[in-house]
């Protein structure tokens, strides 16, 4: 029999979280700071929204793009929060989750072997995405001593003259890292001198704990090159309703939608009224989980000073990414030992990209009751694990 | 600050006051002078515990008492509602709107000694015109808590 498979499939490495989710899953007992999702249920008035829709039998597809009245709603959100205009006829498409605009961007933007700078560490779905758009990823690797922001000396090093989009992960899972206005200055003037395009993707753009969050967009001259992407799933604790949209620059979202039109149709209908609601009558909701995650963020930053395991002080997102190279172990080897001798499940940071190497990722999207729980234990390990230095000197 | 902190401890009363400092990313000793000047103030009038007697061995009923009332020249209603919040047996004592002046909550060993009160001592008050009682049969939430179930994180436990 001919090989059923496409090479360029096959060489895609699986996701390096899949083998850690094995190992966890195998392990009855073990607690979890491994999530990459809210704990909180999704706000009980969405819910209901969600439900009185099937109820009135709005079981049909929508039009391709979404619901005019979500559309709508989403314009008037990215005003009302990041004084941003777009056209909701022309600019807005509602996809299954954020995870579905980054395909369809890079689908819609790279001719093959042009180039996507992708910063790391980040989320797990840039490089695969941008591979089987026949793009050749160009990796950048953030610093620790940066916070992991990205300067505009990495960028401007990273360019060629076959780079044609830059994708912007911030407010960043893994690091919980966020660009400010001044960073995201610095580095659109480079975008713009190299006249290259952003895919920027913000779902995490709710959950900022300094300033409220910029968007590249909203700088002189960037939002005619930028596709924004947002989504329900972080700020609405929404994942398993997969919502998300992308606003973009008529030209692109036009092509976008071909590909959106063809492989998916549209986004779930259910979800799509859920939105509604959650846009029109979500903003307190997003406010108390904010300040939840923002509670644990501190303590867990106190609580890493207190067992002496450094850590910058991440602005976004729900995760701490402590960095463990003191020990001489790799992340990899960490995280076994810790969840075998601890029980306590966290991602390595190379699950990231290479340059999460020394680094974990911590999420608090548990209870207080939890996180000290678990927070605990890595105290214990943290401490066992200096003693045994302290012998082996 | 303030608004914070009572939102917490509306919830968890019990939270470590240093804690709690961490929480919020402010001193220990602000938080210490702030909850005493709130209790000072009054804002903070007590520390309970959420019981759900239905789980012990101990018997205990409650009832809902909706009171009409005459009230008094001069007073409204503020004296009526005082000689009644003075019984130890009653929980709690609110004046609403609607068909009915006073709200009544009431805790009693039995159904028995819950009428006995109503009968011997509520309703014989000068200004009470009448009164219904609504004994409670089962609470499934109380003060912002869902009492029986425990819910499981069903998340998966790795997630990207």
């Amino acid at each position: 029999m001919r090989n059923p498979l496409s090479d360029k499939i096959v060489e895609i490495k699986p996701s390096g979280i899949r083998k850690f989710f094995d190992i966890v899953s195998e392990m009855k007992d073990a607690i979890s700071l491994g999530v990459g999702e809210p704990d909180f249920d999704t706000p009980w008035h969405i819910r209901d929204e969600g439900i009185y829709s099937l109820e009135k039998g709005r079981t049909f597809y929508t039009s391709n793009a979404g619901l005019k009245e979500l559309k709508e709603e989403i314009c008037n959100y990215l005003k009302r929060r990041f004084d941003l205009e777009y056209d909701c006829n022309k600019e807005v498409i509602v996809t299954v989750g954020g995870s579905e605009a980054i395909d369809i961007a890079l689908r819609a933007m790279i001719n093959p072997g042009e180039e996507v700078i992708i910063p790391q560490p980040s989320y797990v779905s840039y490089e695969p995405c941008a591979i089987l758009a026949d793009a050749v990823p160009v990796i950048i690797n953030l610093k620790a001593e940066n916070e992991f922001r990205l300067t505009a000396q990495e960028l401007e090093e990273a360019i060629t003259d076959k780079t044609k989009v830059l994708i912007l992960p911030f407010p960043n899972n893994p690091t919980g890292a966020i660009m400010e206005r001044e960073d995201l200055e610095a580095i659109a003037e480079v975008i713009i001198k190299h006249d290259i395009f952003v895919i920027s993707d913000e779902i995490y753009a709710e959950l900022t704990y300094k300033d409220k969050h910029v968007s590249i967009a909203q700088l002189p001259g960037m939002k005619e090159r930028t596709v924004l992407i947002n989504g329900f799933s972080k700020a609405y604790a929404m994942t398993g309703w997969r919502l998300g949209y992308c606003c973009a620059p008529a030209l692109i979202t036009e092509q976008m939608l071909k590909i959106h039109q063809f492989a998916i149709m549209c986004a779930p209908t259910t979800s799509q009224y859920a939105a509604v609601e959650a846009m029109k009558n979500g903003d307190d909701d997003v406010e108390m989980m904010r300040e939840q995650y923002n509670q644990r963020r501190r303590y867990l930053m106190h609580a890493f000073e207190e067992m002496g395991l450094p850590c910058f002080e991440p602005y976004g997102a729900f995760y701490v990414f402590p960095c463990i190279k003191e020990f001489g172990m790799t992340s990899d080897e960490f995280a076994t030992r810790f969840l075998e001798e601890e029980k306590v499940a966290v991602v390595p940071g190379t699950a990231f990209g290479d340059c999460g190497e020394g680094f974990l990722r911590i999420s608090y999207a548990y209870s207080l009751e939890n996180l000290k729980v678990a927070i605990g234990r890595l105290a214990e390990f943290v401490g066992k694990l200096k003693e045994e230095q302290k012998k082996s000197c | 600050m303030r608004e914070q902190l009572l939102r917490i401890i509306e919830k968890n009363s019990r939270i470590d006051l240093k804690e709690l400092a961490v929480i919020l990313g402010v001193d220990e000793i602000d938080v210490v002078n702030e909850m005493a000047a709130m209790e000072a103030e009054g804002i903070i009038c007590g520390y309970h515990t959420l019981i759900d007697w239905e789980k012990t061995s101990i018997e205990k009923v409650s009832a809902l008492i909706e009171v009409r009332v005459t009230p008094q020249r001069g007073q409204g209603f503020d004296h009526i509602a005082e000689r009644i919040y003075k019984y130890p047996e009653v929980h709690a004592v609110y004046l609403i709107s609607g068909g009915f002046d006073l709200l009544i909550t009431l805790e009693g060993k039995s159904l028995k000694e819950v009428s006995a009160f109503v009968s011997d001592k509520l309703a014989p008050l000068d200004s009470i015109m009448s009164t219904a009682t609504h004994f409670i049969l089962k609470k499934y939430k109380d003060h912002g808590t869902v009492l029986s179930r425990k819910s499981e994180d069903q998340r998966e436990k790795v997630s990207p």
